[in-house]
């Protein structure tokens, strides 16, 4: 039997509809593609599926008891139904559990790309009721003085996400976990600072979090500032991966860098670079205006069409005195290409040379 | 790169020379170590133990300028143990015979005593790439950083021809690109030696097309001048230059000279986002937008053009650096010059190159391809070579060894090389200025093999002074395991320990790059004074936090 022979024959039913799916293919990932909304908390795609959260917990024909969608394959035949009133109940029931368990349920969602997993779902479970009420999982951890990741384990709901991603899609295994039930705590060896830890502070434990638990400390320095979070597509300035990522502003301020999660370079990824060092943009150095050096070595800020002038002006004079082959041009590999070509055809277009060179020879 | 990032994940065997990933690619190391936990076999040849070769099976620390002896001994090893790829061979490659003739001398034993690894160890990395199917190999700036530098890139063009691993997925040649658009300067043809869309300025037709393009009949053919030549030219030949965005004083090799050369001119014109050590040689200085206040394109290392968007607006008067360069070319009477926006310059790039002739802002504005897109219908060409290669066959390139332009002695005694570190980006112009990052990384230090730390009487936080024949610098010893003993490492990011004052020693003759990966050095005790009883760092970057 061929692959393609056995995909159109391999179907299943859900929520009523015959639905066709791959071998391997789990329900959820089934039900995901069909556009079905199962809830879950410890679900990452990029991650291998863990079963933790049992908030996706379908019913399966002839199986006495609800089952993890994201860790059951879906099989020829099955039939399953993901929005019961039983399995919504118990999804209900779930998360009011874990509500209890956790200081708060509402966050900035400048604490990371999927820290308002948590609080839709409450929402959308209406679970906010009181009913349980009880002893608190996780402890905040007020001692690491690191600038970038705030670890505020008090909303951990133990789902292992950024343990996980740390060490499937990092590869870097700095985060695991101690204890079980309600003293498991995310830790590091040793129960130390993350800078003493293998953590490279690539914020992957963060942008995973679904509680904001771990949260991006730089962006939250703008929670107070007024104005609508806004989010630009746009990709990282630094190394020649090319991760696409999100810039996060708040009117004119730009406030913090969320990775992609469909960006075709990453996948989500990120490294220290992209994640945080973005604020040197809006840097007090920033040059404002043209200038223009003085007889005694200093600068002046004078106006755009006096500096341009300067500027051709020697351009100008080199050429009546020695020529066309007097004037270099070095293009930057960090502008955009309409740098880069505008650059290329002054001198070529200008000159008639190839005295044009870029970074890449250092 | 040959094939795409997503590939990176699916190589069986994976060889990494001269490529610190996890720190300068972070998140493309994220792939390869995906591969590895699939069970891919990864092999490392890198004079510092990195932490790519703490994951390899293989790890083989060479000599800095010894990669050509490695990769031939490795080409020895599949030859004789009759690993290549017969069919590939014959249908899309020419040359072998010759290339095979030339092999037979360099043996792993032949190889050991260069590269100063076991000639068993190297064997092995010649039987396992030799088996991998795919195998692929990912290299950076420790390859092409060498005055062999193009002869370090053809010896992996010989690996790789003769076991076919070009054009297939999950294998391929892959230069890891150092800057977010360095890739796409040259696909604009901000590069000496081609015009836009890679083509050679020695191709008369190409001359003809831009020459009339750009209505400069006079337009020079093949003659030109690259940037090492260009900065020894100035004051002599040279005496105008226009920079845009290039801190050329700190990252350049031979600070001094450099420094020189600039100074030396009659007009310099620098557009750049701050007032980097460069721009202050400048007689003019023009703030340019940055990155998230500029709308434009960029190219990747895969090949990939992607769409940039402004998201805040640009401080004070700062403009986008295609409005500066265009406002003095038109004062200058250059024709051409009157674009009103980012896209007309991308769609004039497009119209003009053959690579990205199937592209313009409005496709890419909605998807990203990898180039060649050559017609508006091409989806792209994610991997390279698949079908043939642009010029027929893939040739093998006869090769020998050479030693780096300068090699150790008794004056100087220590190989030093240089790089970079995960939370510093070149010159720190930015890197410096993104709050936090001096939690992590505040200063730079010279990285000595603990042996040797001890044999030259340093303790950790001492401060040296490192002379080559160029230049002296001034730096707190680290000892580490990382380096090997006999060699020390730096980084070039910090302004204030200019580490570039050391390099320079010599250049690639085809590519001019110059080989800043290897240079002899002498370490000294600093003496004692007054000014390094407390941290004598001028603290440049420190408001920035």
């Amino acid at each position: 039997m061929s692959a393609t022979a056995t995909e159109r024959e391999l179907t299943m039913t859900l929520d009523g509809e015959a639905v066709g799916f791959r071998a391997g293919e789990t329900i959820y990932q089934v039900a995901q593609r069909t556009k079905k909304s199962i809830p879950t908390l410890c679900y990452d795609e990029r991650l291998e599926a863990f079963g933790a959260c049992r908030l996706c917990v379908v019913e399966v024909d002839g199986v006495k008891a609800p089952v993890a969608s994201c860790t059951t394959k879906a099989t020829a035949g099955m039939v399953v139904r993901t929005d019961s009133p039983i399995i919504e109940k118990y999804r209900k029931t779930l998360l009011e559990l874990v509500v209890s368990e956790n200081r708060e349920v509402d966050v900035s969602p400048l604490r990371g790309f999927a820290s308002q997993e948590f609080t839709t779902l409450v929402d959308r479970y209406g679970a906010r009721t009181g009913r349980f009420k009880g002893r608190q999982s996780g402890t905040s951890n007020k001692t690491d003085d690191n600038p970038f990741i705030l670890r505020d384990y008090d909303l951990c709901i133990s789902c292992y996400r950024c343990v996980r991603v740390c060490a499937e899609q990092e590869g870097d295994y700095a985060i695991t976990m101690m204890n079980r039930g309600f003293g498991t705590q995310i830790t590091t060896e040793f129960n130390g600072r993350l800078k003493d830890s293998a953590c490279t502070f690539c914020g992957q434990c963060v942008q995973t979090c679904p509680t904001g638990a771990l949260a991006d400390k730089k962006a939250l320095r703008a929670a107070d500032l007024p104005g609508e979070i806004a989010k630009t597509r746009t990709i990282c300035p630094y190394c020649g991966v090319g991760c696409s990522v999100d810039l996060l502003t708040k009117g004119d301020r730009l406030i913090g860098v969320q990775p992609a999660m469909d960006g075709p370079a990453n996948q989500g990824a990120l490294c220290i670079k992209g994640q945080f060092a973005f604020d040197f943009v809006q840097h007090d150095d920033r040059l404002k205006k043209p200038l223009v050096r003085q007889p005694d070595g200093s600068f002046k800020e004078t106006e755009w069409d006096e500096a341009l002038d300067l500027a051709a002006a020697g351009f100008r004079r080199s050429l009546k005195e020695h020529g066309r082959r007097s004037i270099y041009g070095i293009a930057s590999g960090r502008a955009p290409h309409e740098a880069a070509y505008s650059m290329q055809k002054f001198i070529r277009a200008g000159f008639g040379t190839h005295y044009i060179d870029n970074c890449s020879r250092a | 790169m040959s094939n795409p990032l997503a590939d990176m994940a699916k190589p069986d065997v994976i060889f990494c020379i001269g490529t610190n990933m996890t720190e300068c690619h972070p998140v493309a190391a994220t792939g390869l170590k995906k591969a590895m936990a699939r069970g891919a076999k990864l092999i490392v040849a890198d004079p510092r133990r990195i932490k790519l070769a703490e994951l390899a099976d293989v790890y083989l620390p060479i000599r800095v300028g010894s990669d050509v002896a490695l990769l031939l001994a490795m080409a020895h090893v599949i030859e004789r143990e009759g690993l290549m790829n017969r069919a590939f061979i014959e249908h899309r490659t020419a040359g072998w015979e010759d290339f095979r003739r030339n092999l037979k001398a360099f043996t792993p034993e032949w190889a050991a005593a260069i590269c100063e690894v076991p000639a068993a160890d190297i064997e092995r990395a010649g039987l396992i790439y030799g088996r991998g199917r795919p195998a692929a190999i990912y290299y950076t700036l420790g390859i092409t950083e060498h005055i062999c530098g193009v002869d370090n890139v053809q010896s992996l063009c010989n690996l790789a021809l003769m076991t076919g691993n070009l054009g297939v997925e999950g294998g391929g040649i892959n230069p890891m690109r150092g800057q977010n658009n360095i890739q796409g300067c040259g696909d604009c043809g901000a590069e000496t030696f081609v015009f836009p869309g890679s083509v050679k300025i020695d191709d008369v037709a190409a001359r003809d097309k831009f020459a009339n393009a750009y209505q400069r009949p006079d337009l020079d053919l093949g003659q030109a001048m690259t940037k090492v030549t260009g900065l020894q030219e100035c004051g002599k030949s040279i005496h105008a230059m226009l920079i845009d965005g290039e801190n050329t004083v700190v990252s350049d090799p031979d600070r001094n000279h450099c420094e020189h050369a600039l100074k030396s001119l009659d007009h310099l014109v620098v557009i750049d986002i701050f007032m980097t050590e460069t721009a202050k040689l400048a007689h003019v200085v023009l703030p340019a937008t940055a990155w998230a206040e500029t709308d434009g394109v960029a190219c990747n290392t895969e090949r990939r053009v992607q769409r940039l968007r402004a998201a805040v607006p640009p401080p004070g008067e700062a403009k986008p650096d295609w409005w500066i360069i265009a406002e003095i070319a038109k004062r200058l009477g250059i024709p051409g010059f009157d674009f009103q926006s980012p896209a007309d310059v991308f769609n004039e790039l497009c119209s003009l190159s053959p690579t990205y002739g199937g592209l313009d802002w409005e496709r890419v504005s909605r998807e990203s391809l990898n180039w060649p897109v050559p017609t508006k219908d091409h989806p792209g060409t994610p991997i390279l070579h698949t079908e043939g290669f642009t010029n027929g066959r893939g040739r093998f390139m006869v090769l020998g060894y050479r030693d780096p332009a300068e090699v150790v002695d008794d004056a100087f005694p220590v190989w030093l090389t240089t790089g970079r570190r995960l939370q510093s980006y070149h010159t720190r112009t930015q890197t410096g200025r993104a709050s936090g990052i001096d939690y992590l990384l505040s200063e730079e230090s010279l990285e000595v093999n603990p042996a040797d730390a001890e044999a030259w009487g340093f303790l950790d936080g001492d401060w040296a002074i490192v002379t080559s024949r160029r230049g002296e610098v001034k730096i707190k010893v680290r000892s580490t395991d990382r380096s090997p003993r006999g060699t020390v490492f730096a980084s070039f990011s910090f302004a204030d320990v200019p580490v570039n004052n050391l390099t320079g020693s010599g250049y690639d003759p085809t590519t001019h790059t110059a080989e800043l990966k290897v240079c002899a050095v002498r370490i000294e005790r600093a003496p004692v004074t007054l000014e390094s009883a407390h941290d004598p760092r001028e603290p440049e970057n420190a408001h920035a936090r």
